[in-house]
């Protein structure tokens, strides 16, 4: 024990900041001199951390909690559409309509917003709503899933179930969140052009700033009294629960912090984004950052950001040069780093270091969520 | 009133059919005369009235293809040289001529020829009294069956053609369409209504049910009763039916769905392997059905009949190369199988769209599969999806006894209620694993061959059948045949009776949260597995 900011977290944190800094530097540059990043790159790079905050966020309850959830993207996603409420909002009347009400609205006739926008518009709010509205619904899930001791592969098809019954619903249009197309075309955030570059610096800052709160609270939890009855029930969750704890409720505070911090990365991302649509509740992505997690070296916390940046690059440079390769590689990465690199990258980095300060097998503390 | 009008051109045309035969001599080899051409062509509606007159009596398939595309304003003129074109389904015009012309829609130089409303309605009267009087059977059958409604038919022209008709079915047909006229003629006698409303006993249109409203609602007092009662029948009857067809989808979807489940329940149940590419399974079971009537070219019958042995092999054959290569090195560690073969399943995917097409590939249905047995005028059954809910319970029951009765299944039993103890009487527990996953594989293959003819055969296809098929393995009970098969019917049902009430959509979305709330109150299924093989 070695308190929230032992040794792999403060590399973490010191690399985190550097990166974050030479890019709010490169983007801040006038346009065309020597290392200088144009918005795009910055808002690629800013969704990329808000990617990774999601991948920590499956990591506290996969290596950490050892609940395997398919389904953390709804999360993402939830924390996304809030926030593009806000986005739509600031439209204002310069969508194609000219009406006060977001475009889709006006097209499927509605004539004034559902009780649920209300006080969108409020930057605070939506805010709230991005962490509010995940967390919710995974306390009305996981309470009902971890009270009656659903688990293992149960508890990881059900949450798939969930997201891809949140996909069907957001497709209709009268849920009133734009059915197919959802959200885009925003303009800007507290009267920020969303296409400036001084924007795309700050939201990439922010995605780095939340990345690190995320981080250091994962972190905070983990050394707490609550991290070693989590650790306890994931080693053995019935001698946990004999020895008094209450492991649903354990697991269920777990559950919804991690939804929070995805809902507020989703929230971040869909700025930097530029859209959001149903696609983002599809099971893929899900199990997408279930690779991301996997491939870094889950039960690290750090390994789930390496992977994520690692899986996503290797997905934006793919799909820009060959597409049609990308899901053979994406599909071998998933039988390669589940066969032979079940410690991930992380690990496989780990043991490197190891055995060359002549320790043999370092100490990991993943990989003990054989349930 | 246009009615009238109307029934006056069928008679007419009905008369003209018989006299005017042969009559048209066309002067310059074409099948339509050039006057005639001309007069279709002209401005002036009594010049067109003419000429759709003489067309009514011309039966050669030219002038009824011209009267058609005249009524569904395909026919074209030439604003230079006022010749007529036919505007085909492709959008091209040909023309009327027989000169073999083409010009293309749209341009300025053609523009359509006009009708009133009359010659519409005139039109109309012509073209079903040609169809009522093909000399081909299976057209007159077809044509009395779309017209048993039709309003402003001649009853005397119906009588005369019921007299002279031999076929049983165009005769049930013209007596329907008689009595639809008795009813719906008031000056009809209470006896006419009576006799009519004894036609329609069991036929179960919403159109009679209309009509019979209106004479129940007419207040005369011979009939209104009479009419009243058949009506109180008729909607019984209609309930009836409608629950019926609802259960029959209801199976038949359910029955898809089990046959698949079948094969995950094997894998998953009996195995304890999450096996995320088993929708691919199906996939390539579907995509060998295709395969094979590429293979055979005109014989799509017997290369689907012969694509069920295949589709099990060529899947049997994919999982166990899975098996060997992936699952094998994971057995115990059940999330990163998932993971693992959810690779295996995107690979796959994209093979499929790399080498093979990423468009759906056409899979004919064969002649027994296609055709339909009407029960009553509103229910009627596609072969196939009958064939395939017996199919799957044919799949079924040879898996319950593979399971149950061969050395196989008491080998798979034993490993999987203690692998260790199995292995030291002697079995090869390695074996077991691969023949076990080896079989779910080939049922989903066959699962395949059932769905691609009911589904689009494309590289998604397995995908949009994984979630709802563990969905029915879980609900029914992990490890249990009999759960899945009635998890798989009742999912099946629900979402069949949930459709018509709330939209598709919503219906999935009611039965998947159904489920999961299900699952939290019976974490092991409609029929748990008990004993030992229930703990971990």
């Amino acid at each position: 024990m070695t308190g929230v900011f032992d040794r792999p977290t403060r590399i973490f944190f010191i690399a985190v900041a550097l990166f974050t800094a030479a890019v709010a530097a490169g983007s801040l540059r006038p346009e065309g001199s020597a290392l200088s990043l144009g918005t795009l790159t910055v808002s690629v790079l800013g969704k990329y951390m808000c990617l990774a905050t999601l991948a920590v966020s499956l990591d506290l309850v996969w290596g950490f909690m050892g609940v395997l959830s398919l389904g953390h993207g709804a999360f993402f996603a939830l924390g996304g559409y809030a926030f593009g409420m806000y986005l739509m909002r600031h439209i204002g009347s310069r969508g194609v309509y000219t009406s006060q009400l977001p475009d889709f609205m006006v097209f499927i006739g509605w004539d004034r917003l559902p009780w649920y926008w209300l006080g969108t518009d409020v930057f605070a709010y939506a805010v709230f709503l991005g962490a509010a509205a995940p967390a919710l619904l995974a306390l009305a899930f996981g309470w009902t899933a971890f009270r009656s001791r659903v688990s293992g592969v149960y508890f990881s098809i059900i949450s798939q179930a969930m997201t891809y019954a949140l996909m069907l619903a957001f497709f209709l249009n009268a849920l009133g969140f734009g059915g197919n197309n959802g959200f885009t075309d925003f303009k800007e955030i507290l009267g920020f052009e969303l296409a400036a570059r001084s924007t795309s610096a700050a939201l990439f800052i922010a995605s780095a700033v939340l990345l690190l709160a995320f981080y250091a609270a994962c972190r905070a939890v983990a050394v707490s009294r609550l991290g070693l009855a989590v650790r306890a029930v994931r080693d053995n969750e019935a001698r946990a629960r004999f020895a008094g704890y209450r492991v649903d409720r354990v697991k269920l505070s777990v559950f919804v912090l991690s939804a929070a911090a995805a809902g507020l990365a989703g929230a971040l991302y869909v700025p930097q984004a530029g859209i959001i649509n149903p696609n983002s509740f599809a099971p893929l992505f899900s199990i997408e950052m279930v690779v991301c997690v996997a491939l870094g070296g889950r039960g690290r916390l750090y390994g789930a950001v390496v992977g994520a940046f690692l899986v996503n690059w290797l997905k934006t440079a793919l799909t820009g040069l060959m597409p049609d390769a990308w899901l053979f590689v994406f599909g071998l990465l998933f039988v390669v780093v589940t066969v032979f690199l079940p410690e991930g990258v992380a690990g496989l980095a780990e043991r490197a270091s190891g055995l060359l300060a002549g320790r043999g097998k370092g100490g990991g503390r993943g990989a003990a969520a054989e349930a | 009133m246009g009615t009238t009008g109307a029934s006056m051109a069928f008679a007419a045309a009905a008369a003209l059919l018989v006299l005017a035969a042969g009559d048209l001599s066309a002067e310059d080899g074409l099948a339509i005369s050039r006057e005639l051409r001309a007069g279709l062509a002209s401005s002036r509606v009594g010049d067109r009235d003419a000429a759709i007159e003489t067309l009514a009596g011309d039966p050669s398939p030219e002038a009824g293809a011209l009267l058609e595309a005249l009524l569904a304003g395909n026919l074209y003129v030439d604003r230079a040289t006022s010749e007529l074109y036919l505007r085909g389904g492709d959008g091209v015009c040909c023309s009327a001529a027989g000169t073999g012309a083409v010009r293309g829609a749209g341009a300025g130089e053609l523009r359509t020829v006009g009708t009133t409303s009359r010659q519409r309605q005139v039109l109309g009267g012509i073209l079903n009294a040609r169809a009522l009087t093909h000399p081909d059977v299976s057209v007159r059958r077809e044509s009395s069956r779309a017209l048993v409604m039709a309003e402003g038919i001649d009853p005397e022209f119906v009588r005369g053609l019921f007299a002279d008709e031999g076929d049983e079915a165009v005769r049930a047909n013209l007596e329907r369409m008689l009595a639809a006229a008795a009813l719906r003629d008031p000056a009809s006698s209470g006896e006419d209504v009576l006799a009519a409303l004894g036609v329609f006993r069991e036929r179960l249109t919403p159109e009679v049910q209309g009509l019979i409203r209106e004479r129940a609602e007419s207040g005369d007092p011979e009939t209104a009763g009479a009419a009243k009662a058949a009506l109180g029948r008729m909607e019984a009857a209609i309930q009836h039916v409608s629950l019926f067809e609802t259960v029959f989808f209801g199976l038949s979807l359910g029955s898809v769905l089990a046959l698949i489940a079948i094969g995950l329940a094997v894998t998953f149940g009996v195995m304890g392997v999450i096996n995320m590419a088993h929708g691919e399974m199906v996939m390539l079971g579907a995509y060998t059905v295709w395969a094979f009537q590429e293979l055979l070219p005109g014989r799509p019958g017997l290369a689907l009949v012969l694509a069920v042995p295949g589709s099990f092999a060529v899947a049997a054959a994919a999982g166990g190369i899975i098996e060997r290569g992936v699952i094998r090195f994971l057995y115990n560690r059940p999330l990163e199988t998932l993971l693992a073969t959810f690779g295996v399943s995107l690979i796959l995917q994209q093979a499929v769209r790399t080498f093979v097409s990423s468009n759906n590939r056409p899979v004919v249905t064969p002649p027994f599969m296609a055709g339909q047995w009407h029960w009553t005028e509103n229910f009627s059954v596609t072969w196939g999806r009958f064939y395939i809910i017996l199919f799957c319970l044919a799949v079924f029951l040879m898996i319950l006894y593979v399971m149950r009765r061969t050395r196989l299944g008491l080998e798979v039993r034993a490993v999987t209620q203690n692998r260790d103890v199995a292995r030291a009487m002697g079995i090869d527990a390695g074996r077991v694993d691969l023949m076990c996953f080896m079989l779910g594989s080939g049922v989903a293959g066959m699962a395949g061959a059932a769905l691609s003819q009911l589904a689009n055969v494309g590289p998604n296809l397995g995908q949009g059948y994984i979630v709802d098929s563990f969905m029915v393995v879980v609900f029914g009970g992990v490890g249990n045949l009999w759960g899945t098969l009635a998890g798989g019917l009742i999912i099946g049902m629900a979402n069949k009776f949930l459709e018509p009430v709330n939209g598709a959509i919503l219906a999935k979305i009611i039965i998947m949260c159904g489920v999961i709330l299900f699952i939290q109150r019976h974490p092991r299924g409609l029929f748990p597995q008990k004993g030992r093989a229930a703990e971990s």
